[in-house]
């Protein structure tokens, strides 16, 4: 939830670029730590970032930008995360995902306009045998039909 | 007496309720003041009666299942009465389904604590490595070798020789690196194994740095799976104090450390040189080889780098000979595969099993179909990478020679059902469209072929001129399966050419146009 975050704050970030910058191999788990505390990663943070480690802002930027997970702004209060892979497809993932976006008036990759839910694809949450699968804030949900991803959309909306 | 009741925290278990049921016991117990004791196992794989909870009996374990909270008043009863219950399964080991298996791997899935290093010891764990403690390098290279394991990612490579060619390498450091991104939809023994027995992969990662001379390990988890990373988080640290990790393992001269490190959603990261960029903190590009990672990996140094089931293999094969391992399988596929059957299957699971068993005894015997009711038309063996296999090829055997001389891969194992409201042309789309998605962008085939796939699939479900594009297709399909730099751009052209010809009537064009079932559902 984007409301257990904290807001940017330089001096913040910049511990929680020093408590992992000895790690070899860091920036991943750098931008992960970021995100965890202020639900995405501040442009500001990337410069930092690169300092510390001694890269360049474009290294830094471009590992920043190739991964999936990273935010470059906060996600809505909730995050619902549809699977859409094949899997879930064979077990009707593709009509729960087109009836997710109908409700919300939002399609996959987006955030309703009042900021509440972020609407995502993923693809595969491993749970194939209890499929369609999805994710409500870290919480894994399987055998999705329409009354369960109803009642997912209308708790992500609360 | 207290009952010793046992819940999955396994993610699939807990995606339908697990975590409910369990606190739904301690409950209903506290409120008939009943003395019992919650284990928190991984799972079975008999995912279509998760949560399946089991009791300590004499006779065994009891399983029941699927069970929902509203059942737990009457389980409790039944339980503490032995009495009869329209959920009682009988006892777990007997259920058909899982003694029909060979349980190799996953035969303390489901069974220990996932926590516990004492469970693990109890029920056989850390024999392997207590034994290969007093073998040389040699010695249990010949040991993994003769026992046949071939890499359980996908690509089948021999891990003996692997482990031979990093053992051999002389370098100040060397590394042992688990990949653990598995990303294929379709498959999840990775994470089941992580989340239920995951000293078995700390252990087989252990004996592999013994042997190689490697003194550190990471294990590289996809994001997706947050429940297998504190799983393997909690049993390293548990390792580390029991002294199964750390210096001076088990009393000898050896050192091995682990760490995990999580992924962040980059499908490519599972191609084994793009995870050793990632672990270096870079973008996820995939290496041009050689120089092998084996010569040149993590940080340039000679490293082990093996699938999560191959590591997890290792245990049994040093405790139990190579000869115990090898006896099982079929021609070059030695021992046993861990099947994932998934997508619209009626009992779907993890069925672990000596290569050889054949498409159809999975799908239909085992699997018992689909969960629809519908026929199955369509099965993809191995991920989005995967060919479709139709009824017609079930007489396949599972084994990594029979499906590749079929246009097809088993890879990670995964097995995903579809019925015959598929749509295979739109499947064909996909798998252009999620290479798109996820290409890492070095090389061209892929970055742009996959791109034109999408747009050109587009136009054949479109109907325009479809004899031409689909010739475009081939033609494109041969350049990325040729031209790729790894398997993501290489074996896309596995699910879209088996698509195109083993359901032809699904693409239209000179076979008139694309069947009315199909313009029905678009």
């Amino acid at each position: 939830m984007a409301s257990g975050y904290e807001p940017w704050d330089e001096a913040r970030g910049a511990e929680i670029i020093a408590e992992h910058a000895k790690l070899e191999g860091a920036t991943l788990v750098i931008l992960h730590a970021l995100q965890e505390a202020f639900g995405y990663v501040p442009e500001p943070a990337i410069p930092m970032v690169a300092e510390a480690l001694s890269l360049s802002r474009a290294e830094v930027h471009g590992v920043f930008t190739f991964y999936h997970d990273f935010r470059k702004q906060p996600a809505g209060r909730h995050v619902l995360k549809l699977c859409r892979a094949e899997a879930c497809q064979a077990a009707g993932g593709d009509a729960l995902a087109a009836r997710a976006e109908t409700q919300l008036g939002i399609s996959l990759g987006n955030t309703t306009p009042d900021q509440r839910v972020t609407l995502e694809p993923i693809y595969c949450l491993g749970l194939c045998a209890t499929a369609p699968s999805a994710m409500l804030d870290g919480r894994v949900v399987g055998r999705l039909d329409a009354a369960r991803i109803d009642a997912l959309v209308a708790e992500a909306q609360r | 007496m207290t009952m010793r009741i046992f819940v999955p925290r396994d993610a699939g278990a807990v995606a339908v309720g697990a975590d409910d049921v369990a606190l739904a016991f301690a409950q209903a117990a506290a409120a008939r003041n009943v003395a019992v004791e919650i284990v928190r196992t991984g799972s079975r794989g008999l995912y279509w009666l998760e949560p399946m909870v089991e009791l300590a009996t004499a006779q065994g374990r009891i399983a029941f299942g699927p069970v929902t909270t509203a059942d737990v008043p009457s389980l409790l009863d039944a339980m503490a009465g032995d009495g009869p219950h329209p959920l009682r399964l009988g006892v777990t080991d007997e259920i058909p389904w899982l003694k029909r298996q060979t349980r190799l791997t996953f035969a303390r899935c489901g069974v220990v604590d996932p926590r516990s290093v004492d469970d693990y010891r109890v029920h056989g764990g850390y024999r392997g490595l207590e034994r290969a403690l007093t073998l040389t390098p040699d010695q249990i290279l010949a040991d993994v070798t003769t026992s046949g394991l071939r890499g359980r990612g996908g690509a089948g490579f021999p891990t003996g020789i692997k482990w031979k060619t990093v053992a051999q390498a002389s370098a100040d450091r060397k590394f042992i690196v688990c990949n653990a991104d598995e990303g294929d939809s379709g498959t999840f023994a990775d994470r089941m194994i992580m989340e239920g027995d995951p000293f078995v992969v700390i252990e087989g990662m252990t004996i592999a740095g013994i042997t190689v001379g490697a003194t550190k390990g990471y294990i590289y988890i996809r994001s997706e799976y947050p429940h297998a990373v504190i799983a393997m988080n909690a049993a390293i640290e548990a390792a580390t104090k029991a002294g199964y990790l750390g210096a001076n393992i088990g009393g000898s001269n050896h050192s091995f450390d682990l760490e995990v490190r999580v992924g962040a959603g980059a499908y490519v990261c599972g191609e084994e040189t793009s995870l050793l960029e990632s672990l270096e903190g870079r973008r996820g590009i995939v290496r041009a080889k050689p120089p092998l990672p084996a010569h040149k990996g993590l940080f340039g140094k000679p490293s082990v780098i093996n699938n999560v089931l191959s590591f997890a293999a290792i245990p049994f094969i040093l405790d139990n000979g190579a000869k115990a391992y090898a006896d099982f399988g079929m021609g070059r596929s030695r021992g046993t595969m861990p099947i994932q059957l998934a997508g619209n299957i009626k009992y779907g699971g993890l069925f672990e099993t000596a290569f050889g068993v054949t498409l159809g005894e999975l799908i239909d015997e085992i699997g018992g179909g689909t969960f629809t009711g519908r026929p199955v038309r369509a099965v993809q063996v191995g991920g989005p990478l995967g060919a479709y296999f139709p009824r017609a090829l079930f007489d396949t055997p599972f084994d990594y020679e029979s499906f590749a001389a079929r246009d097809g891969l088993i890879g990670h194992g995964g097995v995903v059902v579809f019925d015959d409201s598929v749509d295979m042309v739109k499947q064909a789309r996909f798998a252009m469209e999620f290479c798109a998605i996820e290409s890492c962008g070095k090389c061209t085939p892929c970055r742009i072929g996959s791109t034109r796939g999408v747009e050109t699939i587009n136009k054949i479900i479109h109907g325009e001129r479809v004899t031409e594009n689909l010739a475009v297709i081939e033609d494109l399909c041969n350049t990325m399966k040729f031209g790729s730099l790894c398997a993501l751009g290489g074996f896309t052209p596995y699910p879209v050419m088996s698509a195109l010809k083993h359901f032809r009537e699904d693409f239209g064009g000179d076979l008139g146009p694309a069947p009315a079932r199909l313009q029905a559902a678009e």
